[in-house]
Order: structure tokens, then sequence, then C-alpha cells
């Protein structure tokens, strides 16, 4: 009863709040989606946060830095999403620590040249905004006005890191070598965020029917190689995919194979860089510890003296 | 180089390289909330620092806010030590940024009446950051001060520890001098007084002692700095030096 009153709200295009009655399956769903997502927008703070400190212009580093901040307070929206669920946050940090929760593979790989934050800001936040201004119509309401704040910020961060990109592109050759093998090296991550292929990704039906995902991993990544290949172009950057070529017929571009083997084996722990991001966590969240208890401590001595 | 020049660069150095190490915290707050506000008071010193600098850059007449602040070595370089120190834990952080958000506070209160009209400007803007700061650190030291055991322990450590290097921003020389008789420069003398008030008020307040004056840190704004400077500027410059053509 309950369940086909939920399905006929979903199919009504109205938002499930967090007081609403909902299967176990979607607040499981979505506890692991949002998560994940939590996670990620944190994670990824590390690889662009690796070059704050050596950002070429105060300009730069002011964009640099503020940006990873806006990464922060993303996940801060997210994590508070999540609560919505029912679980809290300090239950989903451990999820990460303990490898039970994922986060986006992407930021599994190292950060090498000052390109490096042109091509993430680019292609990664890229690739995030087409996923996510998707997200902006998921059926959990939380979530999707998340995500309505979200990507105002993101296409910012895209935007800068196509400057970075352009600026570097029609600089020295030095630097539009730079710029090239930023290109070479996140291209097929970046389109590998959008997970595996629809046949290889058995929760999309669920997802799907209750509208926490409103189109298939395919067709997210067809969207974003499709606005990204003319970019690339205009900069006079190469897209190092041999079998990238335009098709009349679909009215987007074919593309070649990716590496699925690799994909899976970052998300499953054995990327370049799973075990120093989680590490960096832990160590950051384990030094915090003596902080977090004093301001507890503290807080519970003012409540004493108020009463 | 004009006394006003350097008296500007003085200001400058000292903002860029606190942000500097704010900025490394990015990523490794105590709580994620916190992260975002020490990633706030970077970018607050890195603002104050590039409007100081583009007002030095405009002085000197050659030289670009950047080239400033990426081509210049230890030597020529004027912030106060005590910037330069590691951020250590978070504990550490606190005390140095109390220490100096609390002379910043009165310094910029002061600046503010320059008869220099740029120098009293970026002050009063400066002034409306550094006040949020100065509650922000505040704070922090009364809640780890008066928290646990364990942390009161840490920070009376880090006190003890950093003491040295307040005597510094005190101190005058015939450029300040003669900047503060043209009524440009602020007496930082006369600040010691009132920065004691708040410091003494907040150490009590935080349980904490203060220490006894002994081997005071002297002369960073005639370039004499700790070793740390030298590691800062060779990551910071990094870019900068090694593609001396490159615009980014």
């Amino acid at each position: 009863m309950n369940e086909t009153k939920f399905q006929e709200r979903i199919d009504a295009e109205k938002k499930i709040e967090p007081k609403d009655w909902m299967p176990d399956a979607y607040r499981k769903h979505l506890i692991r989606q949002i998560s994940q997502h939590a996670h990620s927008e944190i994670i990824g703070m590390q690889p662009e946060g690796n070059w704050i400190t050596r950002a070429p212009s105060l300009r730069a580093k002011m964009i640099l830095l503020a940006k990873v901040q806006d990464e922060a307070g993303h996940g801060l929206y997210l994590y508070s999403a999540c609560e919505t669920l029912g679980i809290s946050r300090e239950e989903l940090v451990k999820q990460l620590h303990d490898g039970k929760a994922k986060y986006s593979s992407i930021f599994n790989y190292p950060t090498l040249s000052w390109a490096d934050m042109g091509a993430i800001g680019w292609l990664v936040d890229g690739a995030a905004i087409v996923n996510q201004v998707s997200l902006q119509r998921t059926s959990y309401g939380p979530y999707s006005r998340g995500m309505v704040k979200i990507c105002k910020e993101e296409s910012f961060h895209q935007r800068q890191g196509y400057e970075i990109m352009a600026e570097m592109a029609k600089g020295t050759p030095e630097q539009k070598a730079m710029a090239q093998d930023a290109l070479n090296r996140f291209w097929w991550p970046s389109i590998m965020m959008f997970g595996p292929q629809d046949s290889d990704s058995p929760r999309t039906g669920n997802a799907m029917k209750w509208k926490i995902k409103r189109q298939t991993n395919d067709a997210l990544r067809q969207d974003f190689i499709d606005k990204t290949v003319g970019q690339a172009e205009v900069i006079g950057l190469t897209i190092p995919d041999p079998d990238l070529k335009w098709n009349e017929e679909r009215g987007s571009y074919d593309f070649g194979e990716m590496d699925w083997d690799e994909f899976w084996n970052v998300v499953n722990g054995n990327g370049p860089c799973n075990k120093q991001r989680l590490a960096h966590h832990k160590k950051a969240h384990d030094e915090g510890e003596w902080v977090r208890n004093a301001a507890k401590a503290y807080a519970k001595k003012q409540e004493l003296v108020a009463n | 180089m004009s006394s006003l020049f350097t008296y500007t660069l003085r200001i400058a150095d000292s903002s860029l390289i606190l942000g500097q190490r704010m900025s490394e915290w990015c990523s490794n707050g105590p709580t994620l909330e916190e992260d975002i506000a020490l990633s706030n008071i970077s970018l607050d010193m890195f603002g104050q620092a590039n409007g100081f600098y583009e007002y030095a850059a405009q002085l000197d007449g050659t030289k670009s806010a950047d080239d400033l602040a990426f081509k210049r070595n230890e030597r020529e370089f004027f912030n106060h030590q005590m910037v330069e120190i590691e951020n250590g834990h978070f504990g550490n952080t606190m005390v140095r940024n109390f220490l100096h958000d609390a002379f910043n506070f009165l310094f910029y209160t002061e600046l503010a009446n320059s008869k220099d009209e740029t120098l009293a400007a970026l002050a009063a803007k400066s002034l409306k950051e550094v006040k949020y700061h100065l509650r922000h650190s505040s704070n922090w030291l009364i809640r780890l001060g008066d928290g646990t055991e364990e942390s009161n322990l840490k920070v009376q450590d880090s006190l003890n520890e950093i003491w040295q290097f307040t005597n510094e921003l005190f101190e005058m020389d015939e450029i300040d001098t003669e900047l503060l008789n043209s009524g440009i420069a602020v007496d930082n003398k006369a600040l010691k007084e009132q920065w004691n008030t708040i410091v003494n008020n907040t150490l009590s307040k935080a349980k904490l002692t203060r220490p006894e004056d002994a081997y005071m840190a002297t002369g960073g704004k005639k370039g004499m700095h700790t070793e740390y400077l030298g590691f800062i500027l060779a990551e910071m410059q990094f870019l900068q030096r090694a593609y001396p053509n490159a615009k980014w």
C-alpha cells in the first residue's frame, strides 16, 4: 500500500521529504549514493589541494583555494542531506575509513603539473556538472535542493579550469605540452566517472524507477563527450582517443573502448593514490580528535555554568 | 627604494606568508566546518597581501604584485618571523594566529587613520576581516585552554614555544619612525599596552599562563628570518622560477 502510494508520488514528480514514508531500499540507495557523492567532494579536495601552495600567481592561488573550499562546502551540504536519512556524519566517515563507502575513482589519480588544475576543473568538474544538472531533478528533496546550490558553483569551477587550460595551451611550448599531457592523463578517467556501461550497472533499474537517477550512465557520458570535444578543438588540444569521430546519423560522437579493467581496479582500491587519499583523510581526522574532544568538553562546561 | 614602498611591502609580506601557512590547512582541519574557516582566513590574508602588493607595485613602478610575491629571496622578505613558523598541530596554529591577530587588529585600527589614503583604505578593509580572525582564534584558544587537560597542556606548550616571536611585532626602525613623523605609519611600540590587555584577558579566560620573556626574535623587517622561510618560498615560487617567461 505504502509502496504503491510512494511510487505514485514519484511518478507525479513530487519530491520525497525526510519524514515521508519510503521503502528501505530507496533509503539505502540514497544513503549510498549521497554519501559517495559527499566523500567524493571531500577526498576531491586533496588532488587540487596538492597545488595550492605552488599556484603560480596570487590570483591563481586565491581562485584555487576558493574552489577547494567550495568543495568542502559541497561535502557539508551533502553530509547534511544524507543525515536527513537517519545516519550520522560520524558513521558516514567511519564507513569511508573502513572502505565500506566509496568515492569517485577520479580522485585516485595524482596531480603532477599545474595543468592538472586546469584539466580537473575543465574535465572532472565538467563531468560532475553533467551528472549534477541531471540530479537537480532527483526525487529526494534535500538531495535535489543540494544539487541546485552545488551546480551554481560547479559551473564557475569548470570555467576556471578551462581558463587555465586555454591560457597554458596558448603559452610557451612547455606549457602547451603540460596542458596536452594533463588532458591525456585525465580524459579516460573523466569519462569513466559516469560509471560502468548501462549493461553492467545493476542498480540503474531501481534508481531510474525511483527517479533518483534521471538519465543512465551512458546517456550522461555521451552528453559530456559531445560538449567537450569542441572545447578541446577551440584551444588546440587533442583528445587522446583515435576512435573519436562525429556520427552524423546519431548526432553524437562515437568514441573508443574504455579500459574497464583499470576502472574496476581503481574502484576496488588498486589505483595510484587510493592508499594515500584515505591515509590523508584518516590522519587529519585522527589528529583533530583532541581538538574535537576539547571543544566538546568546553561546551559541556559552559552548559553547566548556564544551568 | 622609498620608505613608503618598504613599509607597504612589509605589511604585504606578513599577510602573504601567513596566508601561505594557513592554506596548508586545507583538507587537514580537525572538522569540516573548521577546514572551511581556516581556508577563509587564508583567503582573507591573500586578499590583503594582494592589496598591499598592488600598492607597493604602483609605488615601485616597474614590478607587478606577482613579481614582488614570487621573485624575491629570503633576505628581501620583510615579514614578521612569527608567520613563518610551521603550523604544527591545530593548537600551535591557533596560538600563533591569536598573538598575531591581536597585533593586526590594533595595527590596522591605527593604520586606518594614516595620512596615506591608500594605506588607510587598505587598513580599513583589512580590519573588518581581522576582527573576525581575532574572534575566531580567541574563541579557539579559550576552548582549547579550558577544554580537556590534554588540550590545556598542548596549547600551554604552544604558547611557551611561540612567545619568542611576539616582541618583534612592536619593533620600530628608522623607516617606521620617519613615516610615523609624517603621519603615515603606526607607532608599533604604543600598541604593546593594549596588546597586553587583550592577550592577558584571553589567556586568563583560557586558563593559560603568560610565559616569561626570554630569547626574543628580532629583525624580520630587516630581512632576518627563521630557516622555514626559504622552504616556504622555494615551494611557493617554484613555477615562476622554473618558467620565468611563462604567463599563467
